[in-house]
């Protein structure tokens, strides 16, 4: 709204017209889910009418660098990229390799189906210099595949497609092609509606194609801001509990047929060229960190203990695994598994198939009650007697009564002292982990069996303080900045770190925060907002990596080193001094000049970079229109319809939705069929400022309820009209999995769609409410279905099928299919699912 | 400064005191509800709502009461448009920018009155105006009559359902003592609510309505502030709002006048105050500092609650 | 000072106690009035941040004698210069709320109500589960014979409001007991 005020324009692209719209200057209403063909329209448009920043483009993307001949694109094929596999739904993405390049060496590796964040560093990619044509008239120089693969992205598919008015279309176009150049920055900003898709990488990447055509990366006012839901999502994937990373975005190990050296894996995950030719760095010292003493160059640091991935061992799989008897037990601390993932019925019942089941939260939720309040058991279906979970239901302490550091969205680390001390039982997670280590240590001391090495020989020095006997987070942070290991001094930062063993480090990229002693992230002070530059605000917190506020910023300046302007000026060369300097921490070699050559060869590390690449983390320093290597359902985003569309796709009608999406075919995840009449309507999720994801933090505090009081939909009045159905009256939602209720809140707010010659309704269902709490009512997320996106296995919430009518749903019943007897569902009891039943698992050679 | 307590009335004023009020600005309000919460929060109030208001939009409070001294409206005002009769067919971009501004929201809470009804009603003196000429109702003082709740044009004033006396909002009366910024205007992220001295408040308001008539938004206009001594809006509002659609649209009336003032009983009663005022010096001697100033007007001077004078930089501050 | 009984008495009647005050001066300015102030006025304040979303508003917690008394937004944040969501507003709350847990809740398999339980023998239960779990599901070689040296038999799932140093214990843990099964709202 501030930048609004100042002159900005603000567009705000939703399928419903929500307070953001009300606050904008353009609402486009959109189908839920067609947001690659709305990006493709612009893509289009900006490359039609030359309106690309041509110095940018030219010099900092890799608009001008030539692939593959054996590439061959989605309007070639019609639908598909070359490397495609019917069969395993997978593709070989060796043809998207620069021309001449080696195909990636990890490829003989690629099996598992979340690996968005490894070889995206362009490990193996060349040997050779780059080739380009820097007239980007080459046929196959990316510029021109960019073309032709969106030349059938026009106004008039894309309002055949999106429901987007051409004249609207026009209107965003014109728009931020007024507000992209050297002057001015555009940003989009998306609330995760944008990711949670089968294809929702694809449409980042599709707004990261846009901003870099237009020069909106690595400049002030520019970018792709994720506005997350929650207060260090950022820093759980930095320093992650995720399956497939370690901290600082090192992939976990992977197994194969030999065994897997700590070199095998440095020549899978480093680079020859770029920043990640440090990468060896990082991992020894994370290894010393954990293993201590232990970790000695003799036994590989202890790496060949590190527990080894063989395909998807993400939430879904998981909880499949669990539903057929695979799964022991479960954590669950500060999180909702029963209402908060799609396919509630699916969860719940996975729950039930635990041996037992830990949960840690501050109030009783879903998760920790579905044995007594879940629909299923009101409605009788499964009684109370015949779950067999045992569950303990932790009290955690809350984030004024232990210390700790959140990473907020734009990777600022804020770090938070103890105000008061957790009442009764309740406890903080580090103590929860601190005193459960301890008993495993205890009762593994002494073993000299090979598993248990890493338990015998992990280097745990914290000690317990208070009278809760609480571990100083500050020492666990100080362990994540790394530590000279001789002197246990903090390292000033990652250059410092060395892969000799000599330096520890828990997450490279977190280096610095300590640095000289200093817990970075507890500084607080703004500095001069008015002064020039001041809105940096260096010292209020700590950005990590090296407290860059601004990513990839040497592309605030031009090739020469100049700021593109004066009114956009950020960070630049300084001749004199013969550094970069400006008001962020330069994000490049700071004495790197712009007229600084790679050799002829190529060159190795970031020697290989030369001064005018500002994107250092990828091999060829430039930025990636086109992606030969990453991805593993493309190297361009192209429109597919969701895995549930009342459309087909009129682009690929052999196509349909992303070929290389993940599906769980099973009894008791059923898909709504496209076209399916009984599904005619679109339905879509989203949050509300008053409440919390499924409301574990906010169903609880009376202050919240009572300005959102109950689950609602919002509806059109056309559609409330042709179902009978009034404004505050009851409706019943229904897809495949289920029926759920709901107040409707019927508006004209919500605008029925033109999509394709016919009009499709839109229902929106916030998904905060479930059957625990002080405020009750049924979860949007039984109404879903689990299917993935290859890359980073995110679930589809926002763009799937549905009916609704009115009056209340006959019983307490919201699943038709999940709560049969556990034979129904088709279990291979040998080899419990632990991948996609389709998809890129397993599909290795 | 002299205060502008009207003749009868009971309040307090210390030295250096300036009259402060929100400025209330509809056209930045994004309906987040932070005030609403801060609000409550700050001043311990229950939750007094829990079902779904059909046909309130976004809003399920309803209305300012006992327990809810800030309640956000959303007003709906998007027009239902006929779809093209094809995919191609020429939309109405001007049209759909307008349509930017059909969804609004307006932050209510009590008006400050100048001349404020529910004080002349009030017989037990628990409504008072304080040194910074916003008026006040002392919980410890009132005996639960209600004859303030009619007497208030807007129907702010409301009766606690648990304890029988009236309640509203202080304007943080316990904040400004101690020179913090109200609640709502703190947690408003978009300076919807604005606090200041009262006539620095008016200027910006003014200023901004007519940077938005400059912009095109002909219908902005101040409700309750700027139109003189005669305002028809209860002599003018401490916390004042600009609108960009009629007051009724807001449940807020077009005129205001307090029942009572409109009967001669009050002046009679502040001739006697004012009679009343010089005996007030004397009998008010074992308990007050200093003598009452300003002729012809009641003036209680509080005692000098903390020793802390209202830092100027402090209770002005701006947050930018 | 103090007044005599009989005249507050006096004072809540209808006129009577308007024109008593009348007479008496700033006495029908109350006790609570005349003493009123900020409830945290020189309080220590600790510094915060908001629990809820990634914008990373900064929160000031007010203290008393241990007691939480007030949770606002910190004006100097170059982020949020002292506002909050209503989330963010309502923190107090989240931390008073009713129904927050102070013991740990137990449930036996088949059961139909929560046992409380000692924390100490909870965690002594829990660390005998995670073990047998450990070992039940220990995997050495997968049934392709690759070296995997790890354990299916539990899962971890991470709610994302987790502090960055409790996620590095989990993740260090965990991993040393060869778990693979580790999630976090990060990705859902």
């Amino acid at each position: 709204m501030r930048a609004r005020e100042r002159g900005a324009k603000v567009i705000h692209v939703d399928p419903r017209f929500g307070r953001t719209g009300a606050s904008s200057d353009l609402h486009v209403p959109i189908r839920a889910g067609t947001d690659i063909a709305l990006f493709g329209g612009l893509i289009r448009h900006v490359l039609e009418t030359e309106s690309y920043f041509k110095e940018y483009v030219l010099h900092y993307t890799n608009a001008s660098t030539i692939v593959n001949e054996r590439y061959a694109d989605t309007e070639d094929l019609g639908g598909v990229f070359s490397g495609y596999d019917p069969g395993t739904r997978t593709y070989d993405p060796s043809s998207w390799m620069y021309e001449g390049g080696e195909v990636a060496s990890a490829a003989g590796e690629r099996e598992h189906s979340t690996q968005a964040f490894d070889e995206n560093t362009g490990a193996g990619m060349l040997e050779g210099p780059v080739p380009r044509d820097e007239t980007l008239q080459h046929p196959r120089c990316v510029l021109q595949i960019l073309r032709r693969h969106y030349a059938r992205y026009t106004p008039e598919m894309v309002s055949r497609i999106c429901g987007v008015p051409e004249a609207l279309f026009h209107e965003i176009a014109r728009a931020i092609v007024a507000n992209s150049g050297r002057e001015r920055t555009t940003a989009l900003c998306y609330a995760v509606g944008w990711t949670p898709h089968t294809a929702g990488v694809q449409m980042i990447r599709a707004g990261a194609i846009l901003q870099l055509l237009l020069g909106n990366i690595g400049r002030p006012g520019g970018g792709i801001m994720a506005m997350r839901g929650h207060a260090t999502i950022q820093g759980s994937s930095d320093i992650p509990t995720l399956y497939e990373l370690l901290p600082g975005y090192l992939h976990m190990p992977r197994a194969r047929e030999e065994e897997l050296t700590l070199a095998d894996y440095i020549s899978s995950g480093g680079a020859d060229r770029g920043w990640w030719s440090n990468f060896d760095k990082y991992v020894v010292s994370l290894l010393k960190a954990w293993f201590g003493d232990a970790a000695t160059p003799d036994n590989d640091f202890g790496f060949g203990h590190l527990p080894k991935i063989t395909g998807n061992h993400a939430h879904f799989p998981t909880m499949m695994r669990a539903v057929d008897g695979g799964l022991d037990g479960m954590f669950v601390m500060g999180q909702n598994p029963a209402v908060g993932s799609p396919n509630g019925g699916l969860m719940r019942r996975a729950l039930r198939g635990m041996r037992w089941l830990v949960v840690r939260d501050f109030k009783e939720v879903e998760t920790a009650t579905f044995w007594r309040d879940a629909p299923e058991i009101r409605s009788g279906e499964v009684r109370p007697e015949d779950v067999e979970t045992e569950v303990f239901l932790m009290p955690a302490a809350t984030h004024v009564e232990k210390e700790g550091s959140f990473t907020q969205t734009q990777r600022m680390v804020q770090w938070r002292d103890r105000a008061l001390a957790p009442p009764g039982d309740a406890r903080s997670e580090l103590w929860f982990m601190h005193h459960l280590m301890h008993r495993v240590m205890a009762r593994y001391a002494g073993s000299t069996d090979p598993k248990d090495w890493p338990i015998v020989n992990l280097h745990w020095p914290y000690t317990p303080q208070g009278p809760e006997c609480e571990p100083l987070a500050d020492d666990v942070l100080r362990e994540i900045n790394g530590y000279d290991v001789a002197t246990g001094e903090p390292v000033p930062g990652f250059d410092e770190l060395r892969a000799d063993g000599s330096t520890a480090c828990g997450c490279w990229i977190y280096s610095g925060i300590y640095a000289g002693g200093e817990n970075h992230a507890r500084r607080r002070d703004p500095g001069d907002l008015d002064a020039e530059g001041g809105w940096v605000s260096p010292d209020w917190g700590w950005a990590w990596p090296a407290n860059r506020r601004i990513l990839y910023n040497r592309a605030s300046a031009d090739p020469q080193g100049r700021p593109w302007s004066e009114r956009k000026k950020y960070v630049w060369w300084d001749a004199e001094q013969g550094r970069w300097t400006g008001y962020d921490v330069p994000d490049f070699p700071v004495d790197k000049p712009p007229g600084y050559r790679a050799p002829e060869d190529g060159g190795k590390g970031m020697d290989a970079i030369s001064g005018d690449e500002p994107f250092i983390m990828m091999g060829d320093g430039r930025a990636w229109l086109f992606s030969p290597s990453g991805l593993l359902d493309g190297p361009l985003p192209t429109h597919y319809e969701p895995v549930e569309s009342p459309f087909g796709n009129v682009l690929y009608p052999q196509i349909g939705s992303n070929p290389a999406a993940i599906h769980w075919d099973r009894p008791d995840n059923p898909v709504n069929a496209t076209g399916d009449p009984r599904w005619p309507c679109v339905l879509t999720t989203f949050r509300l400022t008053e409440h919390h994801t499924p409301g574990g933090m906010s169903r609880g505090l009376p202050w919240l309820n009572e300005l959102q009081p109950e689950m609602f939909a919002e509806i059109d009045p056309e559609l409330a009209a042709a179902r009978g159905i009034e404004d505050g009256g009851w409706l019943v939602v229904s897809t495949e999995r289920g029926e759920i209720e709901a107040r409707a809140i019927v508006t004209d707010r919500m605008r029925p769609l033109r999509v394709g010659g016919r009009v499709v309704h839109q229902v929106a269902l916030p998904w905060h409410w479930g059957y625990t709490g002080l405020s009750t009512g049924d979860s949007a997320n039984d109404l879903l279905h689990v299917s993935a996106d290859p890359n980073v296995n995110i679930e589809t919430t926002k763009a799937l099928t549905c009916d609704v009518r009115a009056g209340r749903r006959p019983s307490p019943a919201t699943s038709r299919v999940t709560h049969a007897p556990r034979g129904r569902a088709a279990v291979d009891r040998e080899h419990p699912a632990e991948g996609p039943t389709s998809g890129s698992s397993e599909a290795g050679p | 400064m002299t205060t502008r307590a009207a003749p009868g009335e009971i309040s307090v004023r210390r030295d250096g005191a300036e009259r402060m009020g929100f400025f209330t600005d509809t056209s930045v309000c994004i309906g987040y509800k932070a005030c609403e919460v801060a609000c409550k929060q700050w001043n311990d109030l229950p939750s007094d709502g829990g079902e779904l208001r059909p046909g309130g939009s976004y809003d399920h409070t309803g209305a300012l009461g006992a327990a809810t001294w800030r309640h956000v409206r959303f007003v709906e005002m998007v027009e239902p448009r006929p779809l093209p009769l094809d995919d191609i067919a020429p939309v109405d971009v001007a049209a759909a920018v307008a349509d930017m501004d059909r969804w609004i929201f307006m932050s209510d809470v009590c008006k400050h009155c100048t001349n404020a009804g529910c004080m002349d009603a009030c017989p037990t003196g628990a409504l008072i105006r304080t040194e910074f000429e916003t008026v006040v109702l002392q919980a410890d003082v009132c005996n639960g009559c209600g004859y303030c709740i009619p007497a208030c044009p807007f129907g702010v004033v409301d009766r606690d359902p648990v304890d029988g006396r009236a309640a509203k909002c202080t304007l943080c009366y316990d904040r400004l003592r101690d020179g913090m910024e109200p609640a709502c205007a703190k947690a408003c992220p978009t300076d919807s609510i604005q606090f200041g001295v009262y006539e620095d408040l008016v200027e910006v308001a003014q200023r901004r309505v007519a940077a938005l008539q400059d912009r095109g938004v002909q219908g902005a206009y101040l409700y309750g502030a700027g139109d003189g001594d005669d305002d028809q809006l209860a002599g003018g509002l401490g916390a004042f709002f600009l609108l960009t659609e009629p007051p009724e649209r807001f449940g807020l009336p077009a005129h205001a006048d307090s029942p009572i003032q409109e009967n001669v009983v009050p002046a009679t009663l502040a001739a006697v105050a004012a009679g009343l005022a010089a005996a007030a010096g004397v009998a008010a001697a074992f308990r007050i500092a200093r003598p009452a100033r300003g002729v012809g007007r009641l003036t209680l001077l509080a005692a000098a609650a903390g020793a802390a004078e209202i830092a100027g930089d402090v209770m002005h501050r701006r947050r930018r | 000072m103090s007044r005599p009984g009989w005249f507050d008495v006096l004072r809540r009647l209808p006129v009577a106690g308007r024109v008593a005050d009348w007479g008496m001066g700033g006495h029908a300015v109350s006790r609570a009035t005349r003493e009123a102030g900020a409830r945290v006025a020189g309080l220590d304040a600790t510094e915060s941040v908001c629990p809820y979303c990634a914008v990373g508003c900064a929160q000031l917690v007010y203290t008393r004698d241990g007691e939480l008394v007030d949770i606002e937004g910190h004006p100097r944040s170059p982020v949020s210069q002292g506002a909050l969501c209503p989330k963010g507003s309502a923190s107090r709350q989240l931390i008073q709320q009713p129904g927050r847990l102070t013991k740990v809740l137990h449930r036996r398999p088949h059961a139909t109500e929560w046992e409380e339980l000692e924390l100490e023998t909870a965690m002594d239960m829990i660390a005998e589960r995670v073990v047998e779990a450990r070992e039940r599901g220990w995997q050495t070689h997968d049934e392709r014979g690759r070296r995997v040296d790890r354990t299916l038999g539990f899962a971890h799932l991470g709610g994302a409001t987790l502090d960055n140093e409790e996620n590095y214990l989990i993740r260090k843990a965990f991993t040393a007991m060869g778990a693979v099964q580790i999630e976090n709202q990060a990705r859902i």
